[in-house]
């Protein structure tokens, strides 16, 4: 382990262990995400990157350990009441709605607290939305799909978003894009915890890097050591 | 008019056929809406409209309270009767296998009418029309309750399905029949919403038994035999469409009204029959936007 957090923890995961069914996923993580920082949590397919997000929402249910968010105990509480404690999350299949329009896709999120965006300014803020706004959901390309899935948790007005492989399946033109949205999100104060397997997108957004393997969190890399320390990561990834 | 059939004859059916899709409409939407969200088959519908029926003839007889009183309180009974049932009985195997949500309400169903024909016989059971008279058309009579009662189920029907299609409201719960997970994770209480919605597809069940007792006997079967008519429609429209239940529900009821006409042997069978060409030739059903079953 070869960083540590200078500044307060907005998310703290202490000794988390999950389950589907009777498969355990994950294995006593623990790491943290100060506040106003970009963390990813990087490691190869299987890992367990995207079952420690849907672990936080509480939609992995059968969870062990500690979640605490802005110091308060998360696991024991319903995803409907970990979203309006202010935590976003933007999921990897980016479950757009095929039975909904651009338009209500993105009004969908209720307003939970305030400081969130409001429908004209997603549109001004992602114009690719803009145009399409009338069309049924499924109708965007994958890119485009990926921008109203993030563009409607910024409704909500929460801080902190949980995003799943943002840059899975796109074009490279596409997930520089997605990036520079990404970036401009942490300008602007938010605080994100990024799931990645594209090395690469990780290494352009993130403060800090939280490898994880077997549901485990094996290394914590500030974003100046990742360079130095990209053969073991490599490893990790298998790649 | 056709060799040997009188328009009266035609007229006749049809106004029943309109009547009994107006039951097969509402009774097959608030299936649809259950269905959709919740992935249950609401076997015990039938029976929460008898208990409609029920509850409103015994408001009159025990409290006097009249149709006009009934048509709103039968229904929200009937509904907290779906909350209660929906907490204690659905709730807990909502993560098992649709059949154990079919066998529970199965169940339920046996339990109501055995319980109801235990306490007041199975022999129907009278309601006087709340608007008696009727209006003469030429070629028919047409009672004034039956028009009330085709009136009335249209424009719930159309009011449901705007809410489900054009509000804010209906878009949470059309989202929610796509990825209830994600939409909880929105901030939006989707347990409490999906109990409401059972309520509300219950609450149409009891509304309907009010609208049918003064036409039908209040009986405790009243609701078992509709329903397998119901499940017809359902399964034609398309499980979880709410528009497609409705036009098929009305449309069966007019093509079984016609089948009395032309055909009155094949009447009780013809909805079936539709059932398996639909199911043959569209397993998804008439009015399904999914490819495929």
């Amino acid at each position: 382990m070869s960083s540590e957090p200078t500044r307060a923890p907005l998310l703290q995961v202490e000794n988390l262990n999950a389950w589907y069914a009777e498969s355990q996923a994950l294995h006593g993580m623990s790491f943290e995400v100060p506040e106003g920082e970009l963390v990813t949590l990087i490691g190869r397919n299987g890992a367990g990157k995207s079952t420690t997000l849907r672990s936080i929402m509480g939609i992995v249910r059968k969870r062990k350990g500690s979640i605490r968010f802005k110091g308060e105990e998360l696991i024991g509480r319903q995803t409907y009441e970990i979203a309006r404690r202010g935590i976003a999350y933007c999921p990897e299949e980016r479950a757009i709605f095929a039975s909904l329009s651009v338009r209500e896709n993105l009004g969908l999120p209720p307003v939970l607290s305030a400081g969130g965006s409001t429908d004209e300014e997603l549109l001004e803020q992602f114009p690719n939305l803009k145009a399409r706004q009338n069309s049924m959901g499924t109708m965007l390309s994958g890119g485009e799909q990926q921008m109203l899935a993030i563009a409607r948790i910024l409704r909500t007005g929460s801080r902190f978003l949980l995003l799943d492989e943002p840059s899975e399946g796109l074009a490279p033109v596409v997930v520089k894009e997605i990036g520079q949205q990404i970036l401009r999100l942490k300008e602007r104060g938010y605080t994100i915890l990024l799931v990645e397997q594209n090395l690469k997108f990780a290494q352009m957004v993130a403060d800090r890097h939280v490898v994880v393997e077997h549901g485990q969190v094996v290394d914590v890399l500030a974003a100046d050591q990742l360079q130095a320390n990209m053969g073991r990561v490599k490893t990790y990834l298998g790649v | 008019m056709f060799d040997g059939i009188s328009i009266q004859l035609l007229m006749g059916q049809l106004l029943i056929g309109l009547i009994n899709g107006s039951f097969y409409a509402m009774l097959s939407m608030g299936l649809a809406i259950i269905f959709g969200l919740m992935h249950v088959v609401n076997f015990a519908h039938g029976a929460q409209y008898m208990l409609g029926a029920f509850i409103a003839w015994l408001l009159l007889n025990t409290l006097g309270i009249n149709y006009w009183g009934a048509l709103f309180i039968a229904p929200v009974v009937v509904a907290a009767f779906g909350i209660v049932m929906e907490r204690l009985v659905l709730k807990p195997i909502h993560h098992l296998d649709h059949l154990y949500g079919l066998l529970a309400t199965y169940a339920v169903t046996l339990i109501i009418e055995g319980l109801i024909r235990q306490q007041y016989g199975s022999s129907g059971l009278p309601y006087s029309s709340p608007i008696p008279g009727g209006v003469n058309l030429g070629f028919m009579f047409l009672p004034w309750y039956r028009l009330w009662v085709v009136l009335f189920s249209f424009a719930m029907c159309l009011g449901t399905w705007y809410l489900i299609e054009h509000t804010r409201l209906g878009s949470y719960l059309r989202a929610a029949n796509e990825n209830p997970e994600i939409v909880e994770s929105f901030g939006i209480n989707v347990p409490r919403m999906i109990t409401l919605t059972y309520a509300f597809g219950v609450g149409l069940a009891g509304l309907s038994g009010v609208l049918a007792a003064p036409i039908y006997q209040v009986s405790p079967s009243m609701g078992s035999s509709l329903m397998i008519v119901i499940f017809a429609v359902v399964v034609i429209g398309g499980m979880g469409s709410i528009m497609g239940a409705i036009l098929t529900g009305y449309l069966l009821g007019v093509v079984e009204g016609l089948t009395k006409v032309f055909y009155p042997e094949a009447a009780n069978l013809v909805i079936f029959v539709i059932m398996i060409l639909a199911l043959i030739l569209r397993p998804q059903g008439l009015f399904s936007k999914k490819e495929g079953a």
